[in-house]
């Protein structure tokens, strides 16, 4: 199906978990043009939460680096974000994605991939061992009406 | 303060508020870890009453503390959970582990009691 894109944003944060809360917030305003649902805004909050959490946690485990979350919304209801990080990437994806796997012990759940997939309709991952990670999200905003 | 802490009847009680994401959750995870080792009380009811937000960390923060929990024998109730709270910590497999209660179920109760 062809989308025609009638809005984008583009926000560059530096990797530090203040910017969590920052980084979910936007995309929710971002997408609040498409007129969702509180449990549709919710989705997309805690998806963004994920992936913005992933690149701090785990593309800049010592360091500070920069995050690039991109968003649009399609005159049919799409919403498409891309979250990057040019951190250390993922040697195994597949593996990353599977549910309670975790590289960093007990108090991260594993579930973040799982999260994203479970509340957005498609997720892509893309990454490159020390080159960095891209995550594509996307969702069909049904909206109130 | 994100979160309340309550010990009554060998029961500990965290009420948990506001948003629980990777940043919150460690002061959260302080706070409730020294209440542990202090008390070793037989269970912890984590109270996800006033949350307002969450993601994976708030599961995360959860499994912890069960590790910590049966280390010394104490079991553990998840209540008042939302219905995406409650979706979330199902889809960890969380039920198998400790009593996971969502919002309604757990006011029903308290009204039964009154």
């Amino acid at each position: 199906m062809k989308h025609t894109l009638i809005n984008q944003m583009k926000l560059e944060l530096e990797s530090r978990s203040v910017n969590e809360g920052f980084a979910r917030a936007a995309a929710a305003a971002f997408a609040a043009q498409l007129d969702p649902t509180v449990e549709e805004l919710t989705d997309i909050k805690t998806a963004v939460s994920e992936a913005v959490t992933n690149c701090i946690v785990h593309a800049y485990p010592d360091t500070r680096g920069k995050i690039t979350l991109w968003a649009r919304v399609y005159d049919d209801g799409l919403l498409r974000i891309l979250v990057k990080d040019s951190g250390c990437g993922i040697a195994d994806i597949e593996k990353a994605r599977q549910p309670l796997y975790s590289s960093l012990g007990e108090e991260r759940a594993g579930l973040g991939f799982a999260v994203m997939e479970s509340f957005m309709d498609t997720l892509k991952v893309r990454s490159q061992p020390g080159r960095g990670t891209s995550v594509t999200l996307e969702k069909r905003i049904k909206g109130r009406t | 303060m994100p979160v309340q802490l309550h010990y009554e009847k060998s029961r500990l009680t965290a009420y948990l508020s506001g948003e629980i994401d990777h940043h919150s959750a460690a002061g959260l995870r302080g706070e409730i870890d020294q209440a542990l080792a202090r008390l070793r009380p037989p269970i912890l009811a984590l109270d996800f009453g006033e949350v307002t937000f969450m993601d994976s960390s708030a599961v995360g923060l959860v499994m912890g503390r069960y590790k910590l929990l049966t280390a010394f024998g104490g079991g553990m109730e998840v209540v008042n959970l939302s219905p995406v709270a409650y979706r979330m910590m199902q889809l960890s497999g969380l039920q198998s582990l400790a009593k996971l209660r969502p919002k309604d179920e757990a006011k029903e109760k308290e009204r039964a009691h009154a």
